[in-house]
């Protein structure tokens, strides 16, 4: 039985039909569907040890601190971090990256360069921008080769002293292109800058080594691995996390408080204003150990078939354009393209009608869908609970899209 | 009812009012921003009297047959006719079904217009 096959009955939402037919959900880079186990954890949470955390003193409180942080060290080990100060908890990855923004920005002066790519998801990129308005920083974009591959020629000439910071996506959330990202990192370290990696395309669907890679900050979301929404992670470098400045004030990320200063808490809860999203942590811990039960070799090795599936399956449907690296091994577990005539809004709401969910448009990545001189893309991406059966449906369906309309 | 009528075929595969006017007394272009698609509606007018409309766009069916079913509604009709329509009248016309989602792409080529219209300062 294959790893999707064994998966589905774990995932409730899949039993049920849409527009008359049985679901096929190839929607997972936008947001995966949640294994019972992952419902189950919240639930539990909420029915048995819901308080606030770190500042009661009562049992429910500490029921509620202990599997909060419990989670911290659960999605520490399965990230490979060296300690748990290093595991920040935030509402997503986009919360991630504009706390690092935010952080570093406030230590960058005017000249001082920020390197991102032409493939950047937007919440990887406007956020620099914001910063450049605000610090007089300037934004440089390492280019696209054919199929999608950062041009790494180009990087290592837009790296100089003045580069303060590199900020790319691990794994494009459209072309599907892994980055090589501890090369990316090892360049950049070498010139004195920061790396962000925004790996929201990446954890879920490989297994990440944050500290092999080296990367200063590394984001991702826990919606788009089998966890809750509302809950992300920040991993930041302790070194580098302990010279910055806090990004946001209020409760709980101080010391001690007085009327015109205040002194910052420890890590990682320096960075953790606020009530954290304390039923997301517990959703994130039950989705990295179902995850981590399966191995992420094996789910990337499935995912991998089935986007190597897809892409030979929908090559050869006439009017079909795909999109990013031809070698699926290079690539995440999506698979955009465009029918030929067919507006992606379109085909993605034909699609719909037979009980086959994609994403259609420009992803969050309109300088990408600029760079490719289209106005979007559909989009089919895998997760653990597809199968080979929804990549022939998927097929299937775009092969009858051009007669639909 | 089907979400892509017979109406909305119709008018995606072979439009009416698709193409650009000479000398057009009325230009308004748009984005929508859910999909990024950019439309562009010209518009003649004599007296109070939108004489005749043409479009153009990359957008999806419903967005094209929504710009065509409105300028054909508008022909040889008083521009204040334009300012009264609503998405729903086009709606009616394109007997489809719409989702929420997708009400934007309807809406559209009548605000389009509508905001060009006021730009010219006609009624």
């Amino acid at each position: 039985m294959s790893l999707g096959e064994r998966c589905r009955p774990d995932f409730p939402i899949l039993t049920r039909a849409v527009n008359g037919h049985p679901l096929v959900y190839l929607d997972s880079a936008a947001s995966s569907q949640k294994p019972a186990s992952v419902i189950e954890a919240i639930q539990r949470y909420y029915e048995t040890s819901h308080a606030n955390v770190h500042r009661s003193i009562h049992t429910l409180g500490e029921e509620a601190t202990e599997r909060y942080e419990a989670a911290r060290d659960a999605v520490r080990a399965f990230i490979g971090a060296r300690t748990r100060e290093e595991i920040v908890f935030t509402r997503g990855t986009t919360e991630s990256l504009n706390l690092v923004a935010q952080a570093v920005g406030r230590t960058l002066r005017p000249g001082d360069e920020i390197v991102v790519s032409e493939l950047e998801h937007h919440s990887n990129l406007v956020p620099w921008q914001m910063v450049c308005r605000d610090r007089g920083t300037v934004l440089k974009a390492i280019p696209l080769l054919p199929e999608g591959y950062l041009d790494l020629d180009a990087y290592a000439r837009l790296l100089s002293p003045r580069t303060r910071m590199v900020a790319v996506a691990h794994v494009s959330n459209v072309l599907g292109t892994i980055n090589p990202a501890a090369q990316i990192v090892e360049q950049a370290h070498r010139v004195g800058a920061l790396v962000c990696l925004d790996g929201a395309q990446a954890v879920p669907h490989l297994p990440v080594d944050v500290t092999a890679i080296g990367a200063d900050f590394y984001a991702f979301s826990g919606h788009k691995m089998l966890g809750p929404t509302g809950i992300g992670v920040l991993h930041g470098r302790r070194e580098v996390l302990e010279r910055l400045e806090p990004a946001w004030g209020g409760g709980e990320m101080i010391k001690e408080v007085w009327i015109d200063h205040a002194q910052w808490n420890d890590l990682p809860w320096r960075f953790e204003p606020g009530t954290p999203p304390i039923a997301g942590a517990v959703g994130l811990h039950a989705a990295v150990e179902y995850l981590g039960k399966l191995g992420m070799a094996q789910v990337s090795a499935h995912e991998q078939a089935l986007t190597a599936a897809a892409l030979d399956a929908l090559a050869p449907i006439p009017g079909v354009t795909l999109y990013g690296p031809r070698n699926p091994e290079m690539r995440g577990a999506v698979v955009a393209f465009n029918v030929e005539g067919l507006h992606p809004h379109d085909g993605a709401a034909l699609l719909d009608q037979r009980g086959i969910a994609v994403r259609a448009g420009h992803h969050c990545a309109q300088p990408l869908m600029k760079r490719l001189r289209i106005a979007g893309t559909l989009r089919a991406s895998f997760s653990v609970y597809n199968t080979i059966q929804d990549v022939q449906r998927l097929a299937e369906g775009v092969a009858a899209l051009r007669e639909a309309l | 009812m089907a979400l892509y009528s017979d109406v909305i075929r119709e008018r995606f595969r072979q439009p009416r009012f698709r193409g650009t006017l000479e000398r057009p007394d009325v230009t308004g272009e748009d984005v929508n921003p859910l999909c990024g698609d950019r439309i562009r509606v010209q518009a003649r007018v004599q007296g109070d009297r939108l004489t005749e409309g043409r479009w153009t766009g990359d957008c999806c069916a419903i967005s094209a047959a929504s710009a065509d079913v409105l300028l054909e509604m508008l022909a040889g009709q008083p521009t204040a006719r334009a300012r009264e329509l609503t998405p729903a009248s086009i709606l009616e016309r394109l007997d489809s079904d719409i989702r929420p989602s997708r009400m934007k792409c309807v809406a559209l080529p009548l605000t389009v217009l509508q905001a060009a219209l006021a730009r010219e300062g006609r009624p």
